[in-house]
């Protein structure tokens, strides 16, 4: 059940293909071209039950320029200040980790770097009770911050185990040869190792930009409210103010949806190297 | 002697076996901070009677295992929960053969191949949140596309969500979407690497159909299958967010996991229970480590084939 390679197929079934593909993907997206279709129809349409019908009107400006005059904005620009942070800082932290993992023999490592990769496997709800207690503890419930903090602590498992694989995979001759040089360590770090791990510090922001986007179980554990929680959790108060009002529901998710979409159609090489790592040995 | 010259010295005697520690340093107070150890604390919790307002200490009453006496011998909830994580956990896995699939479907060289490979991708990128939406009004009872479908088909129209036979299978199906996507692009980085030569040499030997992906393929993509299991299992248990958009755990609270009992017990408007909580995070967390050790264990075998 391997297809051939497409060129050595005949001619019938490579038109076959041709015409398979589009219509196997508009089929995969239904639910969401459905959504997206809902996003530019007038309110009027759902009142009189033209759900899958053509739409009477366009009216993408205004329902979209709805959206725009809610709170949305604000909970966009709080998933910013949430992400972009994190983004940094688990980088920053696991450039750390990964190299000291990826570079030194001394007793322990495998133990940390596996003690990492555990951590982030666990589930989030072991964590809750405590980290919400820590979060109140220090005054920094229900603020980006808070957040930020959590995020970078937790995503550092999984950049550690990504970076020390892609250190480790480095030729090794490189560190030795500064040594020779007498080049100090901190220094074998930043001016050799570093400007080597730039593909990989690109596919691991892609790939936490989108976990952070996304995250929606600490957004409502450790925030509230406008001031600070992200748009995955501000999208259930929007929904509730607008409710059965679907053409604005609609509107809303797909605006919601579309920061880690631009990031993924923009870095998708970085993005999909960063995922598969391990895929392939 | 001078002092400074004598640190320095020191410094340097032992520079390579210091700088992994003063790397670790950041990462791993943070890590223990926020990770490790309030694992262990969950742990003390869960002995505990406690509504999580003053300190564990002055406000909690401990009541040893009590809780989970309780959970396992007397709570319904807990039981419906612990069965839903089983269905969840065993038809999620069918988004590795779907991915797998697809990326066969997908593997090949015509124009326009890239764009249709990141638009099938697509469902793994937009948030859950927005997933359930989605299929939420996917479901719809009255103007939904799936009663569109099975009212053309000829069936009479589906409550998916509302019936609590039906609600838990209904928010799998919405989970498996962007999970066969994640497991299809494993799998097309796998195909990256399927060695063309033995293919054409096992097909030239008359390997055909499922015995040709069985002997010729699959086992070249072991790795990929891999990592596809254990994105999956983790995934299938940690599954929160879809439950808490489409169904809120009910009806009647058919559709509960445990995370998602774990979270209402413990923050929601039917009081908080920090300590009964934090005794069904361990349940939950024990049945993770269960995968957590199998996959620590496989890492571990290979580390120890590549270092020789």
């Amino acid at each position: 059940m391997f297809p051939k390679p497409i060129e050595k197929s005949s001619r019938t079934w490579q038109l076959g293909y041709q015409a398979l593909l589009p219509t196997v993907m508009l089929l995969w997206l239904a639910p969401l071209l459905a959504v997206a279709l809902f996003s530019i129809r007038p309110d009027s349409d759902f009142l009189v039950g033209n759900y899958w019908g053509w739409p009477s009107s366009f009216e993408m400006a205004k329902n979209y320029g709805m959206v725009f005059g809610s709170a949305m904005p604000r909970y966009i620009m709080n998933s910013f200040l949430i992400t972009m942070p994190t983004v940094i800082g688990a980088v920053a932290l696991s450039c750390m980790t990964g190299f000291a993992l990826g570079v030194y023999k001394f007793r322990g490592n495998l133990l940390i770097f596996f003690m990492f990769i555990a951590g982030n496997f666990v589930p989030f709800q072991i964590l809750m009770v405590p980290v919400r207690d820590l979060t109140l503890d220090i005054g920094l419930y229900n603020t980006k911050t808070g957040l930020v903090l959590f995020h970078i602590a937790f995503q550092t498992g999984f950049c550690t185990l990504f970076m020390r694989n892609f250190i480790k995979a480095l030729p090794y001759e490189l560190i030795e040869a500064a040594r020779v040089e007498g080049i100090a360590e901190w220094r074998i770090f930043w001016f050799v190792v570093l400007p080597l791990m730039k593909p990989a510090i690109a596919a691991l922001s892609v790939l936490i930009f989108t976990f952070i986007w996304n995250d929606y179980f600490w957004a409502i554990v450790l925030t509230q409210g406008e001031n600070a929680q992200p748009v995955t959790a501000g999208i259930t108060s929007f929904n509730a103010q607008f409710r059965a009002m679907y053409h604005l529901m609609s509107a809303g998710s797909i605006i919601a949806a579309l920061p880690p979409v631009l990031m993924f159609f923009l870095m998708q090489k970085h993005f999909i190297a960063g995922l598969t790592l391990g895929a392939v040995k | 002697m001078n002092t400074t010259l004598v640190k320095q010295n020191w410094y340097k005697r032992n520079e390579i076996a210091i700088t992994p520690w003063l790397f670790l340093v950041p990462g791993l107070i943070m890590f223990a901070i926020y990770v490790v150890f309030p694992i262990f604390q969950s742990f003390r919790i869960s002995l505990f009677k406690w509504d999580g307002l003053g300190s564990l200490a002055t406000h909690g009453e401990y009541i040893g295992m009590a809780n989970y006496e309780k959970l396992l011998t007397r709570d319904r909830s807990f039981n419906i929960s612990l069965w839903n994580n089983l269905k969840w956990l065993v038809f999620y896995l069918a988004s590795i053969p779907a991915g797998l699939f697809i990326a066969l479907f997908l593997n090949q060289t015509v124009r326009g191949i890239r764009l249709y490979k990141s638009l099938f991708f697509f469902p793994f990128v937009i948030s859950q949140i927005v997933v359930g939406l989605v299929f939420t009004w996917f479901y719809d009872p009255q103007y939904g596309l799936f009663n569109g479908i099975i009212g053309f088909v000829g069936f009479k129209p589906l409550n998916v969500l509302g019936d609590p036979t039906l609600s838990t299978y209904g928010v799998i199906a919405a989970g498996l979407w962007p999970q066969t996507a994640y497991c299809m692009i494993l799998y097309l980085t796998g195909l990256n690497s399927v060695d063309p030569e033995q293919t054409e040499a096992a097909r030239l030997d008359g390997a055909k159909g499922i015995k040709m992906l069985w002997h010729v393929i699959l086992p070249q993509l072991r790795p990929a299958t891999f990592i596809a299991f254990v994105v999956t299992v983790i995934g299938s248990l940690r599954s929160f967010d879809l439950i808490s958009i489409m169904t809120n755990g009910g009806p009647f609270g058919s559709s509960r996991v445990l995370s998602f009992y774990m979270f209402e017990k413990s923050l929601s408007e039917y009081g908080f229970k920090m300590g009964y909580g934090a005794a069904i995070a361990v349940i939950l967390f024990l049945i993770m480590m269960v995968f957590i050790g199998y996959f620590l264990w496989r890492m571990y075998q290979d580390e120890k084939a590549t270092n020789g």
